[in-house]
């Protein structure tokens, strides 16, 4: 019987395998950034350990970042002292760091893939849950905790159990308003939080040969909000197309070589997989979450879902609960709920691609009245491409904030908050309870949706305006 | 880590499905670069209310939290497991666990115990109604055992996880043993991978 995509990487990592052990599997990549490695780090120094491989691992910092005044010091004292001391780390142990500021500096997610060092067929890790991102390239990358960035750190390696697998199917084509990031949460209403718990997920179908790569990392980045261990994409020409000439791509003769590989990353015809989902993309219309886990997920052009009408008590107790934190009543329809903020970036959406969608919704148009709106490009390299591109004014003259790179307003470590109460429209991929800020409400769509819903002061999908 | 046989004591019930990391330890916890001083961030946001169940005098002292499915979803932070065990709870029980969560707890010897939904169901509702009941959670046997209302259930645990648990092991220091067979494996990579040197 043949092997499925992430069963290929997989084998071809497997240091040491067998006597009843996970298996040892070889990690290719290590992103690190200040949030989950202090006390990994720290761990080291107390065992006596060194990095085995500084030149397989990077760091950048995000998390804390402030993304406005940054030639100022950072004001928070704790945010501080943990940026200073990824710094130490990183020159104490030999490892390459992007620090604010620096051209390459951006979101960890979002930078691994731009500077070319997120290949096809690779392992990678990071203390991050959205390191899924990376499948985008069919590599195998997942997130860890502290105790196994230490282990990385310490050996290059992680013992890892076997995992399911899982196709994610979406046929056909998708409806002209919607992007990659309507797919991911479509995927989201049908399989709920769990739907992915203990496997790799493989997302397939013409629908997805058919994102570009930016959407293809949109897509992979949510893998974890359904539990998923990973998600990934076979390569593809688009996949070669866009790592060709970045930073670490091979180049020449390797450059020949390595793509004859890549070419053999692909679930063979008759492999298994021990889940299916298939989706229709004609189905998938704009999306929108309206309550407290991103699986709670209906069209943009719904109406907000009754608890009463879940048949499963732990649903509705689930639902009742969540339309009191988000303050909306059922039954009512989405369109017709006001916003206060409207934040785009975050690794799910802060990419150039991004970008360009939701300047071009705005484009001559203004704000709508008394609203909050960020841009938060992901990266240093997206920041300076957009600027070239003329966006950064689309979205001044509009009305928006334009930022410095950074996580932001996805989870809220650095000044970039919202109050108890406040609502927003956010491109990012976690609508938990106070995750954009103590007591805020967060309503997860697409840069299109959010562009729109800026204009309109509403949630509104482009065609609405 | 501790080595980790037995665990014996009360249970708190927490009555929620999707009890995601962020809940667990709200972010502005995790700009500490200590490994302790997490307790007081333990669902900070909910302690608020005074109704929240851990503020709850009944339950003081408990070392077992129960919750609904998938509870520990999202953020990969280990902080919401230091932030548990230095709470005082020594194991969590539920039916489904988010993967990365699960994984950081055996790593630091807070054990998981996953149960049918509706066993869950049926725990949570008995430490509702009798806040001391004594839970056993035995690691070597996998099962938990609560000899006063006769109940009896065994959890999965892979082996090796179970192996470590109840003889602290040190997951690098294993790896480590395997030194020659890593240096064998780097010898075979690609040339064109990326590094940094
Ligand atoms: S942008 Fe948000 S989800 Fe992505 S790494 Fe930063 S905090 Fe995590």
């Amino acid at each position: 019987m043949g092997k499925t995509l992430s069963q290929k990487i997989w084998d071809n990592h497997i240091v040491r395998s067998g006597s009843g052990e996970p298996d040892l599997l070889y990690i290719d990549l290590h992103l690190v950034h200040e949030v989950t490695s202090p006390q990994a780090f720290d761990g080291l120094r107390i065992s006596e350990r060194n990095v085995r491989r500084p030149d397989l691992t990077i760091s950048t910092e995000d998390h804390n970042v402030p993304t406005e005044n940054i030639d100022q010091p950072i004001e928070d004292a704790v945010s501080l002292k943990q940026i200073e001391t990824l710094r130490a780390n990183a020159k104490e142990f030999g490892i390459t760091h992007y620090p604010m500021g620096h051209p390459n500096q951006g979101i960890v997610h979002v930078i691994g893939p731009e500077l070319g060092l997120t290949q096809p067929g690779m392992t990678v890790v990071c203390g991050d849950s959205h390191t899924s991102t990376h499948g985008a390239f069919g590599a195998l990358a997942f997130g860890i905790g502290t105790s196994e960035v230490e282990h990385v750190l310490a050996t290059q390696t992680l013992p890892q159990p076997l995992q399911e697998t899982m196709a994610i199917t979406i046929k056909g084509e998708l409806p002209p308003e919607s992007s990659a990031k309507d797919v991911v949460l479509a995927v989201l209403g049908a399989v709920g939080t769990g739907g992915g718990i203990g496997a790799i997920a493989e997302f397939r179908g013409p629908v997805i040969e058919a994102l570009s790569m930016e959407g293809r990392m949109t897509v992979c980045n949510m893998s974890i909000e359904f539990g998923a261990k990973a998600g990934l994409i076979a390569p593809d020409e688009k996949t070669f197309q866009y790592l060709k000439g970045k930073a670490n791509s091979p180049t020449g003769e390797h450059w020949e070589n390595a793509v004859s590989e890549w070419k053999k990353l692909h679930t063979d015809p008759d492999a298994q997989f021990d889940r299916e989902i298939v989706l229709n993309g004609e189905d998938i219309v704009p999306q929108v979450t309206w309550g407290t886990n991103p699986g709670q997920v209906i069209p943009v052009q719904g109406t907000i879902p009754n608890p009463a009408n879940f048949e499963n008590l732990a649903e509705r107790e689930a639902a009742e609960r969540a339309l009191e934190y988000m303050g909306l009543e059922a039954d009512t329809p989405f369109t017709s709920v006001p916003v206060d903020t409207v934040f785009i970036g975050s690794c799910t959406n802060s990419r150039i691609e991004d970008l360009r969608s939701a300047a071009e919704v705005i484009k001559g148009r203004q704000v709508s009245a008394g609203i909050r709106t960020l841009v938060v490009p992901g990266s240093g390299v997206v920041k300076k491409q957009a600027e070239i591109e003329g966006l950064d004014q689309i979205f001044k003259n509009a009305g928006f904030d334009w930022r410095e790179p950074g996580c932001s307003m996805c989870l809220a470590m650095n000044p970039d908050k919202l109050s108890p109460r406040e609502r927003s429209a956010s491109t990012s991929n976690r609508n938990f309870e106070g995750r954009q800020g103590r007591g805020g409400r967060t309503h997860l769509v697409s840069p299109r949706v959010a562009a729109a819903t800026a204009i309109a002061g509403h949630f509104a999908t482009p065609e609405d305006l | 880590m501790e080595p980790v046989h037995i665990i014996q004591g009360t249970a708190v019930p927490l009555d929620r499905s999707d009890v995601d990391t962020d809940q667990i330890i709200p972010s502005d916890w995790l700009k500490r670069v200590e490994r302790t001083g997490f307790e007081k961030g333990l669902f900070s946001e909910w302690k608020d209310n005074p109704e929240f169940v851990l503020n709850d005098e009944a339950y003081s002292g408990a070392s077992i939290l129960i919750a609904g499915p998938n509870f520990g979803t999202g953020s990969s932070r280990e902080h919401a497991v230091w932030a548990i065990q230095q709470a005082g709870f020594k194991a969590v029980i539920s039916p489904r666990f988010g993967p990365i969560f699960k994984n950081n707890s055996t790593k630091n010897g807070l054990v998981p115990v996953e149960v049918e939904t509706e066993i869950g169901k049926r725990l949570l509702g008995e430490v509702e109604r009798q806040p001391l009941l004594e839970f056993v959670i035995d690691v070597e046997r996998a099962l938990v055992e609560i000899p006063e209302i006769d109940i009896e259930f065994s959890f999965p645990i892979d082996k090796s996880i179970q192996e470590r648990l109840l003889n602290g092991l040190d997951d690098i220091g294993i790896t480590l043993g395997d030194e020659t067979s890593i240096s064998e494996f780097e010898k075979t990579r690609l040339a064109w991978l990326p590094s940094q040197d």
